[in-house]
């Protein structure tokens, strides 16, 4: 895998959340697979986490951001306020633009 | 397996001098740690130290950060833009990569929840509460965020926005609450009493101070 020295996401971007379907140490929960919503900001560069939850060190260091997203376009029938909001660190490889995904 | 006393016999066997029965998942991580330590993978020591870290947090260390922002505009400015150096410049050592401040305003309230495990300042606030790790709470807080914080006691009206974060990877949260009303002739530290743990995760509000 590449990586790309530059984000390629900046905070307003609309993105989709990727379903990669990978086993192992992933931190992408399910409930945010496939949805979408806006780059929040971009939070610096990280080592991979599922390099390194198996104790494979030293690789490059990913982008991470935080995606802000809708609690409607998480669940049906969400019982809260229809905007209320929910934030969560995803890595880039995760990330679609919105409109290609 | 317990075996320990669904017996009845004489006791002619000597006491055993473990503290309780290990549970499997106690003995599976003790086999573990020895194992790393056999492999020279990890050290006694290294293990014993980053307890040290964990042990040394406490949410009082969190409610002086949020005290001082109350009090002091500029501070609360420094701490909303990183607040991890903010952290440091009261003395509180920071082991986590990165630490965001989550500010409640009358029209936002903010609350953490960490769904893959754990995840949680520890070296800020220290271990998480059983409830925090509990797998009711890490489900429910994305789901259904307003019932669990009634739950708790903490009924958000309409007029504001619930914001979860999930804090699933690198980044860790704290919530700045904001300042109860009459509590304008406190000093910082008694306004840093008024905010407990639970405030600072987001399921509880400060309380004014007793009349």
């Amino acid at each position: 895998m590449v990586t790309p020295l530059e984000p390629r996401f900046a905070a307003g971007d609309r993105v989709r959340i990727l379903d990669l379907g990978k086993p192992g140490h992933v931190r992408t929960p399910a409930y945010v697979r496939g949805r979408t919503g806006t780059i929040e900001r971009f939070c610096g560069l990280f080592e991979n986490p599922e390099e390194r939850g198996y104790g494979r060190e030293g690789r490059d260091r990913i982008p991470l951001y935080r995606v802000h997203l809708q609690q409607r376009d998480l669940w049906s029938g969400y019982s809260g306020r229809a905007d209320d909001t929910l934030e969560i660190e995803i890595y880039e490889h995760w990330l679609a633009p919105e409109e290609t995904a | 397996m317990n075996e320990a006393h669904d017996h009845s016999h004489a006791h002619d066997h000597a006491p055993s001098d473990e503290d309780l029965a290990l549970t499997y998942e106690e003995a599976k991580f003790i086999a573990l740690k020895r194992l790393l330590i056999e492999k020279g993978l990890i050290t006694a020591d290294a293990i014993r130290a980053r307890m040290e870290i964990d042990a040394r947090g406490t949410p009082h260390q969190g409610a002086r950060m949020v005290a001082k922002a109350w009090s002091d505009p500029n501070y609360k400015a420094r701490m909303l833009g990183d607040a991890k150096a903010a952290a440091v410049e009261l003395g509180i050592p920071v082991t986590e990569a990165a630490l965001v401040a989550l500010e409640n305003t009358p029209r936002l309230h903010n609350m953490i929840v960490c769904t893959l495990c754990s995840c949680y300042p520890r070296s800020l606030l220290g271990e998480p509460p059983a409830w925090y790790v509990s797998k009711a709470y890490r489900s429910r807080a994305v789901r259904e965020p307003r019932k669990v914080l009634e739950e708790f006691g903490l009924d958000v009206p309409d007029a504001t926005e619930v914001r979860v974060h999930d804090s699933n990877a690198d980044l860790r949260y704290i919530v700045l609450p904001m300042r109860p009303e009459g509590s304008g002739g406190l000093s910082e530290q008694q306004l840093a009493d008024l905010v407990t743990r639970d405030c600072l995760v987001g399921v509880a509000l400060p309380r004014p101070p007793a009349a």
